[in-house]
């Protein structure tokens, strides 16, 4: 809980719920005949409409990015490090919207919500949403507020494959596209972690073939597994053993513990917990299953998990960006292992390729994936001195 | 502007492509893209300067050039540079023949070895040569394959390299006659403007 409110806070926010009717076409060919989005807005949108800077959720993100929405608060949104009055992407400059996704769980339409048609849950039969749906959702919704170009287009992981999607779909609408974390497409194994994900959820028997909510329960279990798997890949060897491994009595060196720290002090010669780390993904396994929903996780990974800008042009994915037209950043993290830099060089290269304006930083952090979400400094610096020239580009 | 980039910017064609290798600050490009609307890339490791660049809205790829320049493909800029960096990387050679096939034309600078002063560092100390101008011991010095005027035009020659314009200055990046006559002598940095000789690579 904030007892007062950091200078460098948004402060108290609240979100807003914008309604679309006309219907939505979606990829697989299925169509969304009304739906909501629930969204939440910092800062001032100037005059020509020029300052705006659109946050793409990643896989867990929501429309609540940055600020409190009340005192009682335990924790500010999901990207408050970047987001503030001089912050990064500093609020008394740029108007910034962020949302939460079709498909999602936090008041946006999805599998929660009720299906018109039928009067009753989506559920499972909510269809399957992909990258590019979410886009041309947000674009509608760039319509609605009346901002014709973004300054810039920003997201981490699944949120950069929606920016990368921005700059191939609506080249004339971004300024300037940042990815962090990002992948051109999943590949094999990042596919095998979504279906262990997918597999802990659809295999809990309170699942019910997603129709979990009719029976007034929720398959927490196969959530809680899916989430601590998801939660390992998200963080690096060497974050797991600075934040397991505090030197002890019995091994005085810190380095030499390799986060082998014991919850109780000493080993339980059963099944039960032993280590740290055991505890720490069964809460935050625990934790996420009490607020997300399980179909809206299977939808996520799946949007992950076909994502492939490049389908379209032959596998060719400099072929993709031949229209863009805005100016590109990528920033990638030395022990991120789920997208490793060597993945998002390969988007620079097909841009580099296509002729396309591109800087690209390799950040030196030891938190692996979720470095995107931390306050790095090396990336803080430079994310502040890049969205400082395009302040100065749209002159806000 | 450092003066060898006074001498270099004359050989860029307005609204080129440009890729600088080991970009530094970003000045060079950021003088090429006022004054000659070219359309830049730099390439370099160092954080600060390449928080410079970005600050300058230069882009730049954080790129170690002793890993190769694989991510580029062949013919994709106009022209390709090399400033005061040569002498520093792994392989000399095999970076130049990538900068060969990048660029249509490429501009390298090195500090000249063959220099008087150099000669008579070690021929009256007996020790490796340290200056003002390049202020490092032998054993942390960054520049690992020191050259002479002389090596690099018989480099040229062995690789089939087209040298266009060699101008040769002095450390204040003066240009005289008489450095000119003897420019292994007495040039400190070499400047070589260079592309591609026409029977290809050997």
């Amino acid at each position: 809980m904030p007892e007062f409110l950091p200078e460098d806070s948004v402060g108290i926010v609240s979100p807003q719920r914008f309604h679309f009717d006309e219907p939505l076409t979606l990829r697989s060919g299925k169509v969304i005949k009304t739906y909501d989005l629930m969204v939440e807005t910092y800062g001032e949108l100037n005059a020509d409409k020029s300052n705006a800077i659109l946050i793409c959720p990643a896989l867990s993100g929501d429309h609540h990015a940055a600020g409190y929405h009340s005192m009682t608060d335990k924790k500010p949104g999901w990207w408050d490090v970047c987001i503030g009055p001089g912050k990064p992407i500093d609020t008394r400059h740029f108007y910034v919207v962020s949302l939460n996704n079709l498909g999602g769980c936090a008041g946006s339409t999805g599998p929660a919500s009720i299906n018109p048609d039928t009067g009753t849950w989506y559920g499972p039969d909510f269809p399957v949403v992909t990258v590019r749906d979410w886009v041309n959702s947000q674009a509608r919704l760039a319509d609605r507020l009346g901002i014709q170009q973004w300054a810039a287009v920003i997201g981490g992981s699944l949120g950069g494959m929606q920016v990368m999607r921005w700059s191939i779909s609506y080249p004339e609408r971004v300024r300037h596209a940042i990815m962090l974390a990002v992948a051109p497409k999943l590949s094999a194994q990042n596919i095998a972690f979504n279906e262990v994900a997918r597999q802990s959820i659809t295999g809990d028997p309170d699942f019910h073939a997603g129709r979990y909510r009719d029976h007034s329960t929720i398959p927490k279990k196969g959530l809680m597994l899916a989430r601590m798997v998801g939660h390992i890949t998200y963080l690096s060897d060497s974050a797991m053993r600075e934040k397991f491994g505090k030197a002890t009595q019995e091994i005085k060196e810190a380095s030499l513990n390799l986060g082998r720290d014991l919850r109780a002090g000493k080993l339980s010669f059963g099944f039960d917990v032993d280590f740290q780390v055991e505890s720490y993904l069964h809460y935050q396994g625990e934790r996420f299953s009490e607020t997300f929903d399980a179909n809206s996780y299977l939808l996520m990974t799946k949007a992950l998990d076909y994502f492939d800008p490049s389908v379209d042009y032959d596998g060719d994915l400099s072929k993709a960006f031949a229209k863009s037209n805005c100016r590109f950043l990528l920033v990638s993290y030395s022990t991120d292992w789920r997208f490793p830099p060597e993945r998002t060089q390969e988007i620079v290269t097909a841009l580099l390729k296509a002729g396309k304006q591109v800087s690209y930083l390799d950040i030196e952090a030891d938190e692996g994936h979720d470095a995107f979400l931390l306050p790095v400094p090396r990336y803080m610096q430079a994310m502040t001195t890049y969205l400082n020239r395009v302040k100065q580009e749209v002159a806000c | 502007m450092r003066a060898d980039l006074d001498i270099i910017q004359k050989w860029i064609k307005p609204g080129s492509r440009v890729l600088d290798l080991g970009c530094g600050d970003g000045s060079l490009l950021a003088y090429l893209r006022d004054n000659k609307q070219t359309i830049g890339i730099g390439l370099e490791i160092d954080n600060q300067k390449i928080d410079a660049c970005l600050n300058k809205g230069i882009d730049v790829i954080q790129q170690d050039l002793n890993k190769g320049l694989g991510n580029f493909e062949s013919h994709s800029f106009d022209t390709v540079l090399l400033t005061q960096t040569l002498q520093a990387v792994h392989y000399p050679d095999l970076l130049v023949e990538e900068m060969l096939r990048i660029g249509k034309n490429c501009i390298v600078t090195f500090p000249n070895f063959g220099n008087w002063k150099s000669r008579a560092y070690i021929a009256f100390k007996g020790r490796m040569p340290v200056s003002d101008f390049m202020p490092y011991q032998w054993y942390d010095t960054p520049n690992i394959h020191f050259c002479t005027v002389r090596d690099f035009d018989d480099f040229c020659r062995d690789k089939n390299i087209d040298v266009i314009t060699r101008t040769v200055v002095d450390n204040k990046h003066r240009d005289s006659a008489i450095i000119r006559a003897l420019p292994n002598l007495l040039s400190e940095i070499a400047i070589y403007h260079f592309s591609r000789g026409q029977q290809g690579s050997q």
